[in-house]
């Protein structure tokens, strides 16, 4: 079983058009494996995974990945330095414990880093926040408060800030708005979705 | 003779070379009794080797010799199973030092009388050399895969790490590449039961008339609970009663989980040698990849080029996913492409040899490229 880029789900599909041909790449949080086994796929990468549900990491097994099951607030620690060129950790940054720690391990695992993650200053959910008065239940965001993996929101402007403070370089960014591709002028208020090429 | 359809070969070979062991012994005339499954392919790409745990064998899906129960792993070696014999040529031997046709202390030593205790101390490294000799004079190289749980899980890992350029994958259920001192807490309370019965008679016991059964059926029935969960006997047994409306208040087996631990001991004293499980559970006591190899685990597999996968239960308590975690952080710290996934399933360390399909589904997308 296979997936192609094409069909991967756009923020993947971002990382996925940037990730250098035959490149070694840990993806953390990889679900089901679509985005590594595209990259094993068609662009040829040493590409391994690392996921917390124990289905979906028999699923990345029956298609011939190799994916450990484990946890990124924990288990990054057991990977040596720079042993990939990139670490991708992919709406997964908002369901971690530490966040910035996290933040930290991939730019020491990956020589670069990608990180996608939902928008939390997104103008509807925004919009849901300011006239509902209730935590904003969207697309992307669709499990109410209280069951949802999404413990630390994070918005555009939160996660420069972020970087900055920690001497993180942007390298390139993307913004995505439904399946597509937004400029980044006020990204914060009219990105639905954002993805990060980090480097130190 | 073959008796089962899906057995390609039952023999016992000779090895044409004496072995040398860990020990510094060598033992001369090694005996291998394996069988095989499915067809070799014409450029010998398609082998897998099974290896079997503590008190298995080589019959891993055909029907014992002497119980006449299924093969252990029938349910999981067989046409369009997840070791499919259709696509994969098996080949399951019995360790040595066991007591199923390959040499151990039942066998007869060169001066015509059996070896009980002279038969030398061996280990997990001496059971693959004894493989590894076997698969050279089958004409195999390099295998599809080695796969095995528990013990059989530390023979596959044993071959990574020693004999690196032999295997193109490596799957390990529920094992361990440390022995952790509960096991071999265990192991010593079952050989001491062994040990403790006036029927072993220091081991000479063969051609006597008496046999340690007594030793032996204790021996088994602790390392029988160890490989349940505590779950799985209290659905299984509860605290109901064997065969009787109150407690006897005597000392027969009035609960059922009494009756059937007896049964489990007494039963597999007529098929396992007692001096075997002493040199089987005394190999799997030594079993320490990281000091084989300098201390550092991840050194152990720094030739390897196989890729693995690393499975255990989380009922598993006699082998627990820390123990498969550590491994699997080990193969990635040595750059090894490595799977490891903890299931769930309720039957404790056996649950590798039951029902339960997400192996099932791990295993066959395992093999599958």
């Amino acid at each position: 079983m296979s997936t192609s880029i094409a069909s991967l789900r756009p923020d993947l599909a971002v990382i996925a058009a940037h990730v250098a041909a035959g490149s070694r790449v840990l993806d953390v949080g990889c679900g089901d494996g679509a985005l590594l086994a595209a990259l094993r796929d068609e662009r040829q990468c040493d590409a391994r995974g690392m996921e917390i549900d124990s289905a979906n990491v028999a699923e990345c097994v029956a298609r011939g990945l190799s994916v450990i099951q484990g946890d990124a607030d924990a288990d990054l620690a057991f990977y040596p330095d720079a042993t990939f060129d990139y670490a991708i950790l992919s709406q997964t940054l908002q369901t971690t414990r530490r966040p910035d720690l996290v933040l930290e391990e991939l730019l020491r695992i990956g020589k670069q880093a990608f990180v996608s993650f939902p928008n939390f200053a997104h103008w509807p959910v925004r919009l849901s926040l300011l006239w509902g008065g209730r935590m904003p239940v969207t697309r992307l965001l669709p499990i109410a408060w209280y069951e949802t993996p999404n413990i630390h929101h994070v918005t555009v402007s939160d996660f420069r800030a972020l970087v900055a403070e920690r001497g993180i370089t942007v390298e390139r960014s993307w913004f995505l708005r439904g399946d597509k591709q937004t400029s980044a002028a006020a990204a914060n208020f009219r990105a639905e979705h954002a993805v990060f090429l980090l480097s130190r | 003779m073959v008796h089962d359809p899906k057995v390609t070969a039952r023999e016992v070979i000779a090895l044409a070379q004496p072995l040398l062991l860990d020990s510094g012994q060598v033992l001369d005339r090694v005996e291998v009794a394996y069988e095989t499954y499915g067809t070799l392919a014409a450029d010998k790409s398609n082998a897998i080797l099974i290896c079997h745990a503590t008190t298995g064998d080589q019959h891993v899906a055909s029907p014992h010799p002497i119980t006449g129960k299924p093969g252990w792993w029938d349910r999981t070696v067989g046409p369009g199973l997840p070791i499919d014999t259709q696509r994969f040529h098996v080949i399951c031997a019995n360790v040595l030092g066991s007591c199923m046709g390959s040499s151990g202390p039942a066998s007869l030593a060169a001066d015509g009388k059996p070896f009980g205790m002279r038969f030398p101390v061996i280990t997990i490294r001496d059971m693959m050399r004894a493989q590894m000799a076997l698969l050279d004079m089958l004409g195999i190289d390099r295998l599809y895969c080695v796969v095995g749980g528990s013990m059989g899980g530390m023979q596959a890992l044993s071959l990574a790490a020693n004999w690196p350029d032999r295997t193109e994958r490596v799957l390990a259920i529920a094992a361990t590449a440390t022995m952790p001192a509960q096991n071999i807490a265990f192991q010593e309370a079952g050989r001491q039961a062994i040990m403790a019965d006036p029927a072993w008679q220091g081991g000479d016991y063969y051609g006597s008339g008496k046999a340690p059964d007594a030793g032996l059926s204790v021996a088994r029935m602790v390392a029988h609970i160890t490989y349940l969960s505590e779950e799985s006997l209290t659905e299984k047994f509860g605290r109901r009663l064997q065969d009787r409306e109150a407690k006897s208040f005597g000392f027969d087996a009035d609960f059922q989980v009494e009756s059937y631990l007896r049964h489990q001991g007494v039963t597999f004293t007529s098929r396992f040698d007692a001096n075997s499980y002493l040199y089987i559970t005394r190999a799997m006591s030594y079993f320490d990849l990281a000091e084989e190899h300098g201390g550092r685990l991840a050194d152990a597999f720094a030739a390897s080029r196989a890729r693995f996968c690393v499975i255990s239960f989380d009922s598993d308590w006699l082998y627990p996913t820390e123990q498969s975690r550590r491994l699997a952080h080990a193969l990635n710290a040595a750059g090894a492409p490595v799977s490891f996934v903890e299931l769930s399933a309720p039957f404790g360390h056996d649950s590798f040899l039951l029902d339960v399909p997400a192996l099932d589904r791990v295993i066959a997308g395992f093999l599958s490229r």
